[in-house]
Protein backbone atom coordinates (compact mmCIF):
# COMPACT_ATOMS: atom_id res chain seq x y z
CA UNK A 1 0.00 0.00 0.00
CA UNK A 2 1.09 3.06 -0.77
CA UNK A 3 1.49 5.71 1.60
CA UNK A 4 2.84 8.91 0.52
CA UNK A 5 4.88 10.76 3.18
CA UNK A 6 4.04 14.46 2.19
CA UNK A 7 0.01 14.12 3.67
CA UNK A 8 -1.41 13.26 6.91
CA UNK A 9 -4.06 10.78 7.72
CA UNK A 10 -6.76 9.65 10.38
CA UNK A 11 -7.60 6.71 11.76
CA UNK A 12 -10.65 6.46 9.56
CA UNK A 13 -8.51 6.62 6.64
CA UNK A 14 -8.55 9.80 4.73
CA UNK A 15 -5.56 11.61 3.74
CA UNK A 16 -5.09 15.19 4.25
CA UNK A 17 -3.12 17.53 2.31
CA UNK A 18 -2.27 21.22 3.48
CA UNK A 19 -2.06 23.63 0.42
CA UNK A 20 0.04 26.77 0.90
CA UNK A 21 -3.37 28.95 1.81
CA UNK A 22 -4.21 26.95 4.93
CA UNK A 23 -6.88 24.99 3.41
CA UNK A 24 -6.82 21.16 3.11
CA UNK A 25 -7.36 19.03 0.43
CA UNK A 26 -9.07 15.44 1.69
CA UNK A 27 -9.22 11.97 0.36
CA UNK A 28 -9.35 8.21 0.71
CA UNK A 29 -5.90 6.51 1.41
CA UNK A 30 -4.97 3.41 -0.66
CA UNK A 31 -5.50 1.41 1.68
CA UNK A 32 -8.94 2.65 2.37
CA UNK A 33 -9.78 1.77 -1.26
CA UNK A 34 -8.49 -1.69 -1.20
CA UNK A 35 -10.49 -2.81 1.65
CA UNK A 36 -13.45 -0.96 -0.49
CA UNK A 37 -13.32 -2.83 -3.82
CA UNK A 38 -14.32 -1.41 -6.97
CA UNK A 39 -15.95 1.78 -6.03
CA UNK A 40 -19.45 2.57 -8.10
CA UNK A 41 -21.12 5.28 -6.34
CA UNK A 42 -19.96 8.84 -4.45
CA UNK A 43 -22.09 11.30 -2.66
CA UNK A 44 -19.95 14.39 -2.40
CA UNK A 45 -21.34 16.98 0.37
CA UNK A 46 -22.60 20.52 -0.36
CA UNK A 47 -20.31 23.28 -0.97
CA UNK A 48 -21.23 26.23 1.56
CA UNK A 49 -21.60 22.93 4.19
CA UNK A 50 -20.24 23.77 7.48
CA UNK A 51 -18.73 20.38 9.05
CA UNK A 52 -17.78 19.97 12.60
CA UNK A 53 -14.39 17.41 13.05
CA UNK A 54 -15.26 13.84 12.32
CA UNK A 55 -18.86 14.47 10.96
CA UNK A 56 -19.46 12.24 7.82
CA UNK A 57 -19.88 14.29 4.56
CA UNK A 58 -19.02 11.98 1.64
CA UNK A 59 -20.89 8.47 0.97
CA UNK A 60 -18.70 5.93 -0.64
CA UNK A 61 -20.36 3.22 -2.38
CA UNK A 62 -18.04 0.07 -3.26
CA UNK A 63 -19.76 -3.50 -5.17
CA UNK A 64 -19.15 -4.89 -1.50
CA UNK A 65 -20.29 -2.30 1.01
CA UNK A 66 -21.56 0.93 1.62
CA UNK A 67 -19.25 3.40 3.38
CA UNK A 68 -18.67 7.14 4.75
CA UNK A 69 -15.57 9.91 4.56
CA UNK A 70 -14.94 12.06 7.43
CA UNK A 71 -13.95 15.63 7.80
CA UNK A 72 -10.48 15.41 9.66
CA UNK A 73 -11.21 19.06 11.21
CA UNK A 74 -13.99 21.15 11.88
CA UNK A 75 -14.72 23.92 8.86
CA UNK A 76 -16.40 25.05 5.57
CA UNK A 77 -16.83 22.99 2.42
CA UNK A 78 -15.59 25.12 -0.50
CA UNK A 79 -15.00 22.83 -3.09
CA UNK A 80 -16.18 19.27 -4.12
CA UNK A 81 -14.38 16.91 -7.05
CA UNK A 82 -17.80 16.60 -8.93
CA UNK A 83 -16.07 14.38 -12.13
CA UNK A 84 -15.02 12.07 -9.50
CA UNK A 85 -19.05 10.98 -9.45
CA UNK A 86 -18.99 10.02 -12.87
CA UNK A 87 -15.81 7.96 -12.73
CA UNK A 88 -15.78 6.62 -9.10
CA UNK A 89 -13.06 3.96 -10.19
CA UNK A 90 -10.56 6.01 -10.40
CA UNK A 91 -10.43 6.47 -6.70
CA UNK A 92 -9.81 2.85 -6.87
CA UNK A 93 -6.07 3.25 -9.42
CA UNK A 94 -5.25 6.93 -8.10
CA UNK A 95 -6.39 7.20 -4.68
CA UNK A 96 -4.14 10.15 -3.93
CA UNK A 97 -4.85 11.92 -7.04
CA UNK A 98 -8.81 11.88 -6.36
CA UNK A 99 -9.36 13.87 -3.67
CA UNK A 100 -12.80 14.38 -2.39
CA UNK A 101 -13.54 17.94 -0.81
CA UNK A 102 -11.62 20.61 -0.22
CA UNK A 103 -11.92 22.27 3.75
CA UNK A 104 -11.39 25.51 5.07
CA UNK A 105 -10.63 24.98 8.61
CA UNK A 106 -12.26 26.84 11.26
CA UNK A 107 -10.55 29.53 13.21
CA UNK A 108 -9.99 27.21 16.53
CA UNK A 109 -9.65 24.10 14.71
CA UNK A 110 -6.49 22.67 14.50
CA UNK A 111 -4.51 19.88 12.31
CA UNK A 112 -2.17 18.46 15.43
CA UNK A 113 -4.07 15.89 15.99
CA UNK A 114 -3.77 14.13 12.68
CA UNK A 115 -1.31 11.35 11.82
CA UNK A 116 2.24 11.52 9.98
CA UNK A 117 2.55 8.73 7.27
CA UNK A 118 4.39 6.54 9.66
CA UNK A 119 1.98 6.81 12.41
CA UNK A 120 -0.67 5.53 10.23
CA UNK A 121 1.24 2.82 8.75
CA UNK A 122 1.45 1.08 12.59
CA UNK A 123 -2.38 2.29 12.71
CA UNK A 124 -2.81 -0.07 9.62
CA UNK A 125 -0.13 -2.59 10.26
CA UNK A 126 2.12 -1.93 7.95
CA UNK A 127 5.59 -1.30 9.13
CA UNK B 1 -17.08 -19.21 13.68
CA UNK B 2 -14.48 -21.94 13.85
CA UNK B 3 -10.98 -20.54 14.44
CA UNK B 4 -9.29 -22.15 11.80
CA UNK B 5 -10.95 -21.39 8.28
CA UNK B 6 -10.90 -25.04 5.82
CA UNK B 7 -9.36 -24.32 2.83
CA UNK B 8 -9.85 -26.12 -0.80
CA UNK B 9 -7.30 -28.20 -2.90
CA UNK B 10 -6.92 -24.72 -4.80
CA UNK B 11 -6.09 -22.57 -1.63
CA UNK B 12 -2.54 -22.20 -2.91
CA UNK B 13 -3.20 -20.94 -6.42
CA UNK B 14 -5.34 -18.33 -5.00
CA UNK B 15 -3.00 -17.10 -2.59
CA UNK B 16 -0.39 -16.84 -5.04
CA UNK B 17 -2.21 -15.11 -7.92
CA UNK B 18 -3.12 -12.07 -5.53
CA UNK B 19 -6.69 -13.42 -4.28
CA UNK B 20 -8.12 -10.97 -1.53
CA UNK B 21 -9.29 -14.18 1.26
CA UNK B 22 -12.27 -13.91 3.30
CA UNK B 23 -14.06 -16.19 5.45
CA UNK B 24 -17.24 -18.04 3.67
CA UNK B 25 -19.03 -20.21 5.44
CA UNK B 26 -16.18 -21.32 7.49
CA UNK B 27 -14.30 -21.46 4.08
CA UNK B 28 -11.43 -18.99 3.54
CA UNK B 29 -12.27 -18.28 -0.27
CA UNK B 30 -11.37 -15.73 -2.59
CA UNK B 31 -13.36 -12.64 -2.95
CA UNK B 32 -11.46 -11.47 -6.04
CA UNK B 33 -8.20 -11.92 -7.30
CA UNK B 34 -8.16 -7.96 -7.89
CA UNK B 35 -11.00 -5.79 -9.68
CA UNK B 36 -14.72 -7.72 -8.73
CA UNK B 37 -16.38 -5.86 -11.81
CA UNK B 38 -13.49 -7.02 -14.50
CA UNK B 39 -13.99 -10.34 -13.37
CA UNK B 40 -17.78 -9.70 -13.17
CA UNK B 41 -17.74 -8.91 -17.03
CA UNK B 42 -15.22 -11.73 -17.99
CA UNK B 43 -18.28 -14.46 -16.76
CA UNK B 44 -20.98 -12.25 -19.08
CA UNK B 45 -18.45 -11.78 -22.44
CA UNK B 46 -15.66 -14.69 -22.50
CA UNK B 47 -15.53 -16.82 -19.92
CA UNK B 48 -14.57 -17.13 -16.21
CA UNK B 49 -13.63 -19.72 -13.34
CA UNK B 50 -15.21 -20.20 -9.75
CA UNK B 51 -13.38 -22.65 -7.55
CA UNK B 52 -16.52 -24.24 -5.74
CA UNK B 53 -15.21 -26.74 -3.98
CA UNK B 54 -16.15 -25.46 -0.49
CA UNK B 55 -19.48 -26.88 -1.77
CA UNK B 56 -20.77 -30.69 -0.52
CA UNK B 57 -21.00 -33.46 -2.87
CA UNK B 58 -23.26 -35.59 -0.87
CA UNK B 59 -23.43 -39.54 -2.89
CA UNK B 60 -27.08 -40.97 -1.84
CA UNK B 61 -26.80 -44.78 -2.84
CA UNK B 62 -29.18 -47.59 -2.22
CA UNK B 63 -32.95 -48.97 -3.55
CA UNK B 64 -34.15 -46.29 -1.53
CA UNK B 65 -32.60 -43.39 -3.26
CA UNK B 66 -35.71 -42.43 -5.39
CA UNK B 67 -38.27 -42.96 -2.45
CA UNK B 68 -35.97 -41.17 0.06
CA UNK B 69 -35.66 -38.04 -2.05
CA UNK B 70 -39.38 -38.07 -3.01
CA UNK B 71 -40.04 -37.63 0.44
CA UNK B 72 -37.02 -35.23 1.33
CA UNK B 73 -37.01 -32.58 -0.93
CA UNK B 74 -39.77 -30.41 -2.24
CA UNK B 75 -39.06 -30.53 -5.81
CA UNK B 76 -40.40 -34.02 -7.58
CA UNK B 77 -37.19 -36.07 -8.32
CA UNK B 78 -40.12 -37.91 -10.81
CA UNK B 79 -38.74 -35.23 -13.40
CA UNK B 80 -35.62 -36.69 -14.25
CA UNK B 81 -36.39 -39.20 -16.95
CA UNK B 82 -32.64 -39.49 -18.25
CA UNK B 83 -29.38 -40.60 -16.54
CA UNK B 84 -27.48 -37.11 -15.99
CA UNK B 85 -30.51 -34.98 -15.64
CA UNK B 86 -30.41 -32.23 -12.93
CA UNK B 87 -32.75 -30.54 -10.68
CA UNK B 88 -32.74 -27.82 -8.54
CA UNK B 89 -34.56 -28.31 -5.35
CA UNK B 90 -35.43 -26.73 -1.99
CA UNK B 91 -35.09 -29.48 0.99
CA UNK B 92 -37.53 -28.06 3.81
CA UNK B 93 -38.22 -28.19 7.05
CA UNK B 94 -41.28 -29.62 8.97
CA UNK B 95 -42.72 -25.61 9.51
CA UNK B 96 -41.86 -25.29 5.28
CA UNK B 97 -38.65 -23.07 6.23
CA UNK B 98 -35.53 -23.77 3.37
CA UNK B 99 -33.34 -25.69 5.23
CA UNK B 100 -31.34 -25.49 1.73
CA UNK B 101 -31.22 -25.38 -1.90
CA UNK B 102 -29.43 -27.70 -3.78
CA UNK B 103 -28.97 -29.47 -7.15
CA UNK B 104 -29.69 -33.25 -7.44
CA UNK B 105 -27.74 -35.52 -10.09
CA UNK B 106 -29.98 -38.59 -10.96
CA UNK B 107 -26.91 -41.20 -12.33
CA UNK B 108 -28.68 -44.36 -11.66
CA UNK B 109 -31.87 -45.39 -9.80
CA UNK B 110 -30.04 -46.60 -7.31
CA UNK B 111 -27.21 -43.62 -7.43
CA UNK B 112 -28.42 -39.63 -7.19
CA UNK B 113 -25.87 -36.96 -6.39
CA UNK B 114 -26.50 -33.81 -3.90
CA UNK B 115 -24.24 -30.68 -3.91
CA UNK B 116 -25.25 -28.39 -1.09
CA UNK B 117 -24.29 -25.05 -0.09
CA UNK B 118 -20.92 -24.68 2.14
CA UNK B 119 -22.07 -23.18 4.91
CA UNK B 120 -24.99 -25.74 5.22
CA UNK B 121 -23.24 -28.84 4.42
CA UNK B 122 -22.94 -30.48 8.37
CA UNK B 123 -26.54 -29.06 8.76
CA UNK B 124 -28.01 -30.65 6.00
CA UNK B 125 -26.33 -34.19 6.32
CA UNK B 126 -27.39 -34.59 9.81
CA UNK B 127 -30.81 -33.65 8.62
CA UNK B 128 -30.55 -36.34 6.07
CA UNK B 129 -29.48 -38.54 8.00
CA UNK B 130 -32.19 -38.42 10.80
CA UNK B 131 -34.49 -38.68 8.15
CA UNK B 132 -33.29 -41.58 6.72
CA UNK B 133 -33.05 -43.26 10.16
CA UNK B 134 -36.69 -42.25 10.84
CA UNK B 135 -38.21 -43.51 7.41
CA UNK B 136 -36.01 -46.74 7.53
CA UNK B 137 -34.87 -46.07 3.93
CA UNK B 138 -32.74 -48.15 2.72
CA UNK B 139 -29.93 -45.63 1.66
CA UNK B 140 -26.01 -44.64 2.46
CA UNK B 141 -25.17 -41.05 2.52
CA UNK B 142 -21.89 -40.81 1.55
CA UNK B 143 -20.03 -36.54 1.82
CA UNK B 144 -17.45 -36.32 -0.67
CA UNK B 145 -14.34 -34.95 0.99
CA UNK B 146 -12.34 -36.15 -1.80
CA UNK B 147 -13.13 -33.71 -4.44
CA UNK B 148 -12.89 -30.36 -5.83
CA UNK B 149 -15.08 -28.50 -8.06
CA UNK B 150 -14.65 -25.76 -10.73
CA UNK B 151 -17.60 -24.04 -12.52
CA UNK B 152 -16.41 -23.00 -16.12
CA UNK B 153 -19.09 -19.71 -16.86
CA UNK B 154 -19.40 -17.71 -19.60
CA UNK B 155 -20.02 -17.41 -23.51
CA UNK B 156 -16.60 -19.44 -24.68
CA UNK B 157 -16.78 -21.76 -21.43
CA UNK B 158 -18.57 -24.57 -23.76
CA UNK B 159 -15.93 -24.32 -26.19
CA UNK B 160 -12.93 -24.50 -23.43
CA UNK B 161 -13.89 -26.66 -21.44
CA UNK B 162 -14.90 -29.60 -24.44
CA UNK B 163 -11.02 -28.61 -25.83
CA UNK B 164 -10.10 -29.50 -22.82
CA UNK B 165 -11.59 -32.80 -22.91
CA UNK B 166 -11.51 -33.99 -26.33
CA UNK B 167 -12.63 -37.26 -25.07
CA UNK B 168 -15.75 -36.01 -24.18
CA UNK B 169 -15.67 -33.32 -26.42
CA UNK B 170 -19.11 -33.88 -28.62
CA UNK B 171 -21.51 -34.80 -25.48
CA UNK B 172 -20.57 -31.17 -24.33
CA UNK B 173 -20.33 -29.59 -27.26
CA UNK B 174 -24.42 -30.87 -27.91
CA UNK B 175 -25.29 -30.77 -23.59
CA UNK B 176 -28.64 -29.39 -22.84
CA UNK B 177 -28.79 -27.01 -19.62
CA UNK B 178 -29.22 -29.09 -16.15
CA UNK B 179 -27.54 -32.51 -17.67
CA UNK B 180 -24.25 -34.46 -17.05
CA UNK B 181 -21.84 -36.80 -17.92
CA UNK B 182 -19.51 -38.47 -16.37
CA UNK B 183 -15.86 -38.70 -17.93
CA UNK B 184 -13.68 -41.75 -16.27
CA UNK B 185 -13.01 -39.59 -12.76
CA UNK B 186 -14.86 -36.29 -13.90
CA UNK B 187 -18.00 -35.22 -13.50
CA UNK B 188 -19.10 -32.44 -15.77
CA UNK B 189 -22.17 -30.78 -15.60
CA UNK B 190 -24.28 -27.50 -17.84
CA UNK B 191 -25.20 -26.23 -14.36
CA UNK B 192 -24.38 -22.71 -13.09
CA UNK B 193 -24.95 -19.47 -10.57
CA UNK B 194 -24.25 -17.01 -13.19
CA UNK B 195 -26.79 -16.43 -16.04
CA UNK B 196 -24.43 -17.56 -18.90
CA UNK B 197 -23.97 -21.13 -20.60
CA UNK B 198 -21.10 -23.01 -18.54
CA UNK B 199 -20.48 -26.10 -16.65
CA UNK B 200 -19.68 -27.08 -12.86
CA UNK B 201 -16.99 -29.74 -13.00
CA UNK B 202 -16.29 -32.45 -10.04
CA UNK B 203 -12.57 -33.12 -10.26
CA UNK B 204 -10.54 -35.64 -7.87
CA UNK B 205 -8.53 -32.87 -5.35
CA UNK B 206 -5.46 -33.95 -6.58
CA UNK B 207 -6.15 -32.91 -10.20
CA UNK B 208 -7.88 -29.73 -9.12
CA UNK B 209 -4.34 -27.83 -9.30
CA UNK B 210 -3.81 -29.14 -13.31
CA UNK B 211 -7.45 -28.25 -14.48
CA UNK B 212 -7.21 -24.65 -12.66
CA UNK B 213 -3.85 -23.83 -14.74
CA UNK B 214 -5.15 -25.59 -18.00
CA UNK B 215 -8.27 -23.49 -18.18
CA UNK B 216 -6.19 -20.25 -17.11
CA UNK B 217 -3.91 -21.11 -20.06
CA UNK B 218 -6.66 -21.54 -22.31
CA UNK B 219 -7.82 -17.92 -20.98
CA UNK B 220 -10.28 -18.11 -18.34
CA UNK B 221 -10.36 -15.40 -15.99
CA UNK B 222 -9.84 -16.85 -11.97
CA UNK B 223 -13.01 -15.47 -10.37
CA UNK B 224 -13.82 -14.54 -6.37
CA UNK B 225 -17.04 -14.61 -4.54
CA UNK B 226 -17.97 -11.16 -4.89
CA UNK B 227 -18.35 -11.64 -8.65
CA UNK B 228 -20.24 -14.72 -8.18
CA UNK B 229 -22.62 -12.74 -5.91
CA UNK B 230 -23.28 -9.69 -8.68
CA UNK B 231 -23.41 -12.43 -11.29
CA UNK B 232 -25.75 -14.52 -9.17
CA UNK B 233 -28.00 -11.42 -8.33
CA UNK B 234 -28.42 -10.12 -11.81
CA UNK B 235 -29.18 -13.65 -13.16
CA UNK B 236 -32.29 -13.70 -10.47
CA UNK B 237 -30.73 -16.42 -8.33
CA UNK B 238 -31.30 -16.75 -4.87
CA UNK B 239 -28.38 -16.89 -2.33
CA UNK B 240 -29.50 -19.58 0.53
CA UNK B 241 -29.40 -17.61 4.10
CA UNK B 242 -29.98 -14.21 2.35
CA UNK B 243 -33.02 -14.87 0.32
CA UNK B 244 -34.16 -17.10 2.29
CA UNK B 245 -34.05 -19.52 5.40
CA UNK B 246 -35.19 -21.72 7.57
CA UNK B 247 -37.89 -19.43 8.86
CA UNK B 248 -38.88 -18.57 4.99
CA UNK B 249 -40.65 -20.26 2.84
CA UNK B 250 -40.13 -20.98 -0.90
CA UNK B 251 -43.53 -19.99 -1.77
CA UNK B 252 -42.37 -16.11 -0.48
CA UNK B 253 -38.95 -16.35 -2.16
CA UNK B 254 -40.00 -16.99 -5.45
CA UNK B 255 -39.28 -20.39 -5.81
CA UNK B 256 -42.91 -21.40 -5.73
CA UNK B 257 -41.78 -22.95 -9.01
CA UNK B 258 -39.47 -25.75 -7.55
CA UNK B 259 -42.25 -26.66 -5.08
CA UNK B 260 -44.25 -29.60 -6.69
CA UNK B 261 -47.91 -29.57 -5.28
CA UNK B 262 -49.16 -30.90 -8.48
CA UNK B 263 -48.96 -34.97 -7.55
CA UNK B 264 -49.93 -36.03 -4.19
CA UNK B 265 -46.19 -36.64 -3.45
CA UNK B 266 -46.18 -36.22 0.53
CA UNK B 267 -42.83 -34.70 0.99
CA UNK B 268 -40.95 -32.87 4.11
CA UNK B 269 -43.15 -28.92 4.48
CA UNK B 270 -46.10 -29.91 2.25
CA UNK B 271 -48.61 -29.63 4.82
CA UNK B 272 -47.16 -26.69 6.66
CA UNK B 273 -46.55 -24.91 3.15
CA UNK B 274 -50.34 -25.58 2.32
CA UNK B 275 -51.96 -24.80 5.61
CA UNK B 276 -50.12 -21.11 5.17
CA UNK B 277 -51.73 -18.23 2.89
CA UNK B 278 -48.91 -16.57 1.04
CA UNK B 279 -48.95 -13.01 1.52
CA UNK B 280 -45.21 -11.73 0.42
CA UNK B 281 -43.42 -12.48 -2.91
CA UNK B 282 -40.29 -12.03 -4.35
CA UNK B 283 -39.83 -9.51 -6.77
CA UNK B 284 -36.50 -7.47 -8.67
CA UNK B 285 -35.94 -3.91 -7.85
CA UNK B 286 -34.07 -1.24 -10.00
CA UNK B 287 -33.21 1.73 -8.20
CA UNK B 288 -33.91 4.91 -10.73
CA UNK B 289 -31.72 7.18 -8.79
CA UNK B 290 -28.22 6.94 -8.06
CA UNK B 291 -27.15 4.64 -4.93
CA UNK B 292 -27.02 1.19 -4.23
CA UNK B 293 -29.68 -0.83 -3.03
CA UNK B 294 -28.58 -3.23 -0.13
CA UNK B 295 -29.72 -6.09 1.90
CA UNK B 296 -32.38 -5.39 4.40
CA UNK B 297 -33.47 -1.97 3.69
CA UNK B 298 -37.24 -1.15 3.56
CA UNK B 299 -38.73 -1.23 1.51
CA UNK B 300 -42.54 0.57 1.31
CA UNK B 301 -45.04 -0.06 -1.31
CA UNK B 302 -49.19 0.70 -1.02
CA UNK B 303 -49.88 -2.83 0.51
CA UNK B 304 -47.41 -2.47 3.29
CA UNK B 305 -43.32 -3.38 3.73
CA UNK B 306 -40.77 -5.22 2.47
CA UNK B 307 -37.27 -5.55 2.75
CA UNK B 308 -34.19 -6.37 0.31
CA UNK B 309 -32.94 -9.71 0.45
CA UNK B 310 -29.94 -8.96 -1.93
CA UNK B 311 -29.01 -5.86 -2.82
CA UNK B 312 -25.92 -4.15 -5.37
CA UNK B 313 -24.75 -2.23 -8.45
CA UNK B 314 -24.98 -4.29 -11.11
CA UNK B 315 -21.92 -3.78 -13.35
CA UNK B 316 -24.29 -5.34 -16.24
CA UNK B 317 -27.00 -2.55 -16.03
CA UNK B 318 -24.64 0.22 -14.47
CA UNK B 319 -27.10 0.65 -11.77
CA UNK B 320 -28.36 -0.70 -8.73
CA UNK B 321 -30.70 -3.69 -8.39
CA UNK B 322 -32.23 -6.23 -5.81
CA UNK B 323 -34.16 -8.85 -4.73
CA UNK B 324 -36.34 -7.84 -2.53
CA UNK B 325 -39.62 -9.52 0.13
CA UNK B 326 -42.70 -7.59 -0.67
CA UNK B 327 -46.49 -7.90 -0.01
CA UNK B 328 -48.45 -9.84 -2.62
CA UNK B 329 -51.13 -7.47 -4.89
CA UNK B 330 -47.79 -5.21 -6.09
CA UNK B 331 -47.06 -6.12 -9.86
CA UNK B 332 -44.39 -5.75 -12.17
CA UNK B 333 -43.97 -1.75 -13.59
CA UNK B 334 -45.13 -1.09 -10.27
CA UNK B 335 -43.22 1.93 -8.38
CA UNK B 336 -41.90 1.36 -4.50
CA UNK B 337 -39.82 3.36 -2.61
CA UNK B 338 -36.77 1.89 -1.07
CA UNK B 339 -35.51 3.11 2.28
CA UNK B 340 -31.69 4.47 1.69
CA UNK B 341 -29.29 6.12 3.96
CA UNK B 342 -32.48 7.83 5.36
CA UNK B 343 -33.77 9.19 2.01
CA UNK B 344 -36.79 7.21 0.19
CA UNK B 345 -35.68 6.45 -3.19
CA UNK B 346 -37.67 5.20 -5.97
CA UNK B 347 -37.22 1.78 -7.11
CA UNK B 348 -39.10 0.37 -10.23
CA UNK B 349 -40.57 -3.60 -9.76
CA UNK B 350 -39.09 -5.33 -12.62
CA UNK B 351 -39.20 -9.33 -13.68
CA UNK B 352 -36.76 -11.66 -12.75
CA UNK B 353 -34.12 -12.33 -13.74
CA UNK B 354 -32.07 -9.18 -14.89
CA UNK B 355 -29.58 -10.16 -17.08
CA UNK B 356 -29.25 -13.53 -19.03
CA UNK B 357 -26.57 -14.61 -21.71
CA UNK B 358 -25.19 -11.59 -21.44
CA UNK B 359 -28.59 -9.72 -22.23
CA UNK B 360 -30.28 -6.83 -20.44
CA UNK B 361 -33.76 -7.86 -19.86
CA UNK B 362 -35.05 -4.83 -18.06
Amino acid sequence: MTIPADLKYTESHEWIRTEPDGTLTIGITDHAQDALGDLVFIELPEVGRTVSAKENCVVLESVKAASDAYAPVAGEIIAVNTPLTDSPETLNSEPYESWLFKLKPAADSTTGGLLNASDYAISIGET
Amino acid sequence: MPDVLKRTPLFAAHQSAGAKLVDFGGWEMPLHYGSQIDEHHAVRRNAGMFDVSHMRAVEVHGAGAPAFLRYAVANNIDKLATKGRALYSCMLNHDGGVIDDLIIYFLTPTHYRLVVNAGTAEKDIAWLEALRLKGAYEVVLTPRNDVAMIAVQGPQARRIVGEMLPEAAATIAAMKPFNSVTVGELFVACTGYTGEDGFEMIVPAEQAVMFWEKLQVAGVSPCGLGARDTLRLEAGMNLYGQDMTDLTSPLESGLAWTVDLKTERDFVGRKALQAKPVAMQMVGLVLKAPGVLRAHQVIHTTKGTGEITSGTFSPTLSQSIALARIPVGIAVGDSVQAEVRGKQLECLVVKIPFVRNGQSLI
